[in-house]
């Protein structure tokens, strides 16, 4: 299973991520036509820093989701892919899902009075926010593969110090 | 998306990708995705508190740092974009404002005065006796009353007073718009755009208008010098497109912008002397000089140098293998060049203390000795020949008949010959007739960001056949001329009816034995106030100002801040203007509304933005046909 890793060490805390979130989820997805939509595109992950660090917070799709787990409308549900996704329509505003998410990822449509989260760009091959990262902070890996390219990293980095 | 329409580049672009050669389109690839900040004008770079951004999603921040909106950062960055092309037209005028001064005081003889009428119609514009006087003294007084234009005045500039209308006076002095100086309008828009000055995002846009009529003086002041100095351009017949390279010869390309580097290197590429060396080093047929950009389209006009490429595929003037200098002054060359002339053996050579590349060779061009200059930048072209290797030489078949130099003293002596007394008449009646619908300046440049060419040739398709009159300067003239626009021929295939009848008897009348081109050359991009002078002898002689005229001015392809600039003071001169491609003002939608309408009740002239060359021509056409209603014709 595919899953979108961030990499904070190559985050420069551009908002990019943000903006192709918002683009995807606007009406033409297109950014010029996105900017004159109202009520505007919302996103759905967050560049968070603090003085040391920087990097995009994104839904996790958690295997055992505390929102889907608090959802007592039905709402969240896992789609066929793995993904946590909304039936918007059943969606009734409790906020049990933003009280609940550990990443602080689900928000609340202020227009609309539902929550609102990543749907992990469930029609792309590759996730808006990966599409829009010009550094490769956020990157679209194999759950399995990331260990395997970490252990690798670990080789690299102690040959160096050896020369 | 396709990289050009013009079969010459894609084959330019085929050697550099087998030779593994990155080019501008590469690297535009690689900067995929730029960031929707910059594209929408919400970021602000101006104090070291930022970087500030604001998104354009109503999330977030609704402020920078020191508390500026979206409309206050959107603003300050238009204006900066205005502000700097105003300088590079500025620096290019004022270059070629110490050199007349040089000329006339004998520091410069290489820079004779060339045209003595052109330089006595422009003293007398602005107010110097030239009756009883010796022509240097004449040139003396105008170079320093140009140079005075650059500092701060109590009047208005000189090159901007006396050349627009009347009302454009009255309503820029109304709005207070008028520049005092060129550096000083430019000195203040960097001020009232840095940290904590002007913050009413209208006021910084009016100061931006301001500034653009600088811009607006400095062109001007450029295009009469350059006149005055190398000749008023006259019609001729030349080539254009990588097929005017020459495998038999060594290949010079002049890239740039400015005559007075071009201009000498074309007088001394002649010589006999230099001639022969480059045959004795191998090259049968001598040396080829071509020109690439806008300095290609000043000596296109005045000695037929056929033009190579323009701004965007400049690279692939190297690209053919065939190339053995490529010689630069300033603007719009790609610091690029040099890693791709590497891959060759081009030589690359930097000729201005102000623009510098490393590894390319630099020969500093000064007024003093210019001809000295560009006999050493010649020898150097033919050093580098003798190192070409013919394995890697493939110079596209493809080039195109263009008729360039139709500067507005041409036109309307071209007219003359259709109404000797009143040679603006044929025009108007016209005009008034419905034979011509209006006219279209194109202007600006190449982008990567679109299919080169493309919105140039269809857009310019579209409004010929519904009759309007189309006038290029600039890299717009470069895609005509690729593209065989510039050619009688290109009148009878595309031209509506009417105005195939108006270029074809004048045409006759000027004894072409066929039409007009279909499109006018008028110039390099610091020459579009040839095609304003035209308009604002029309609107005077019909007693009516610029923003009342069907005239629309066109930049499908735009890129720099000079074009920022000029299609500012086209707005500010009462012109609608349009845009290929979406400026970074949409992260404020009162600067948009601004640009896009408000601007319209103040001086007549707005932006229209529509990145679909079709719709940009029915809109444009829409806008013509109002025009035609305001003054009471037919549309």
């Amino acid at each position: 299973m595919k899953q979108i890793f961030v990499k904070p060490e190559k985050c420069m805390g551009c908002r990019s991520c943000e903006i192709g979130c918002a683009v995807q989820h606007s009406k033409d997805k297109n950014l010029f036509s996105a900017v004159l939509q109202s009520p505007p595109p919302m996103k759905r992950l967050f560049v968070e820093a603090t003085h040391e660090i920087r990097m995009p917070i994104i839904c996790r799709h958690c295997e055992d989701a505390p929102c889907i787990n608090a959802c007592i409308s039905g709402c969240l549900y896992r789609d066929e892919k793995g993904f946590v996704r909304r039936r918007k329509e059943r969606c009734i505003g409790c906020w049990s899902c933003i009280m609940v998410c550990p990443f602080g990822v689900i928000t609340r449509d202020k227009e609309k009075h539902i929550a609102v989260k990543c749907d992990r760009c469930h029609k792309l091959d590759i996730p808006a926010c990966v599409n829009a990262c010009p550094t490769g902070a956020l990157v679209l890996v194999d759950i399995d593969d990331m260990p395997k390219e970490k252990r690798l990293g670990l080789i690299l980095a102690a040959t160096k110090r050896e020369v | 998306m396709e990289k050009s329409i013009d079969k010459a580049t894609l084959s330019a672009i085929d050697n550099a990708e087998k030779a593994g050669i990155k080019t501008v389109w590469d690297r535009y690839a690689a900067q995929m995705p730029q960031c929707g900040f910059g594209e929408t004008g919400l970021c602000c770079r101006h104090c070291m508190q930022g970087p500030c951004r604001i998104s354009p999603f109503d999330d977030g921040p609704r402020t920078g740092v020191c508390g500026a909106n979206s409309d206050i950062m959107v603003a300050r960055g238009i204006s900066r974009a205005v502000a700097a092309g105003t300088a590079s037209h500025g620096g290019h005028a004022k270059h070629m404002a110490h050199t007349l001064l040089k000329s006339a005081i004998g520091e410069a003889p290489d820079y004779p005065i060339r045209d003595e009428s052109k330089l006595k119609a422009v003293a007398t514009r602005i107010g110097i006796k030239v009756d009883n006087r010796d022509i240097k003294e004449v040139a003396a007084d105008v170079a320093r009353k140009a140079l005075d234009d650059f500092s701060e005045k109590e009047s208005p500039l000189t090159w901007a007073a006396t050349t627009v209308t009347k009302g454009r006076v009255d309503t820029f002095l109304k709005l207070g718009v008028v520049p005092t100086g060129i550096d000083s309008a430019i000195s203040e828009s960097m001020h009232r755009t840095t940290y904590g000055v002007d913050s009413d995002p209208v006021n910084i846009l009016l100061g931006a208008i301001k500034c653009a009529l600088a811009d607006y003086a400095a062109c001007h002041m450029a295009t009469d010098i350059a006149d005055v100095l190398f000749g008023t351009p006259a019609p001729v017949v030349t080539r254009a497109n990588l097929g005017v390279l020459n495998k038999n010869a060594v290949n010079i390309a002049l890239h740039g912008h400015n005559p007075l580097l071009s201009d000498i290197v074309v007088q001394v590429a002649g010589e006999k002397a230099l001639n022969d060396k480059a045959r004795a080093a191998g090259a049968s047929e001598g040396i080829n000089v071509v020109g690439v950009c806008c300095t290609g389209n000043e000596i296109m006009m005045r000695h037929k140098i056929p033009l190579a490429t323009s701004s965007v595929s400049q690279e692939t003037a190297i690209l053919t293998g065939a190339l053995d200098a490529m010689v630069v002054d300033y603007q719009c060359i790609m610091p690029s060049l040099s890693g791709i002339a590497e891959c060759y053996h081009t030589q690359l050579i930097t000729t201005m203390p102000i623009a510098k590349i490393p590894k390319a060779a630099h020969i500093e061009f000064h007024e003093s000795n210019a001809k000295e200059s560009a006999r050493k930048i010649i020898e150097a072209a033919i050093e580098a020949f003798r190192k070409r290797d013919a394995g890697k030489v493939n110079i596209p078949d493809t080039s195109s008949t263009a008729f360039a130099g139709f500067s507005a003293e041409a036109i309307v002596s071209a007219l003359s010959l259709v109404d000797k007394n009143d040679p603006l008449k044929p025009l108007i009646d016209n005009i008034v007739a419905g034979n011509i619908y209006g006219i279209c300046l194109f202007a600006g440049c190449n982008t990567v960001k679109v299919t080169q060419d493309a919105n140039y040739t269809a857009m310019v398709k579209e409004l010929a056949k519904n009759n309007v009159l189309i006038l290029a300067t600039g890299c717009a003239s470069g895609a005509f001329a690729r593209h065989g626009f510039m050619t009688p021929d290109a009148t009878e295939k595309y031209a509506g009816p009417g105005l195939k009848a108006v270029l074809t008897a004048v045409g006759q009348a000027a004894g072409l034995g066929g039409p007009l081109p279909l499109v006018l050359h008028m110039g390099s991009c610091v020459d579009n106030t040839r095609a304003s002078d035209v308009a604002v002898a029309v609107a005077e002689k019909l007693g009516v100002d610029l923003n009342m005229l069907p005239v629309v001015a066109s930049a499908p392809e735009p890129v720099t801040e000079k074009a920022v600039a000029i299609g500012t003071w086209a707005v500010a001169a009462g012109l609608p203007t349009h845009l290929g491609i979406v400026p970074p003002v949409l992260g404020s939608k009162v600067v948009t509304e601004v640009l896009t309408s408000a601007v319209k009740d103040l001086f007549g002239g707005y932006f229209i933005v529509e990145t679909d060359p079709v719709e940009a021509a029915g809109k444009l056409l829409t806008v013509l046909g109002e025009r035609r209603r305001g003054l009471g014709l037919s549309a």
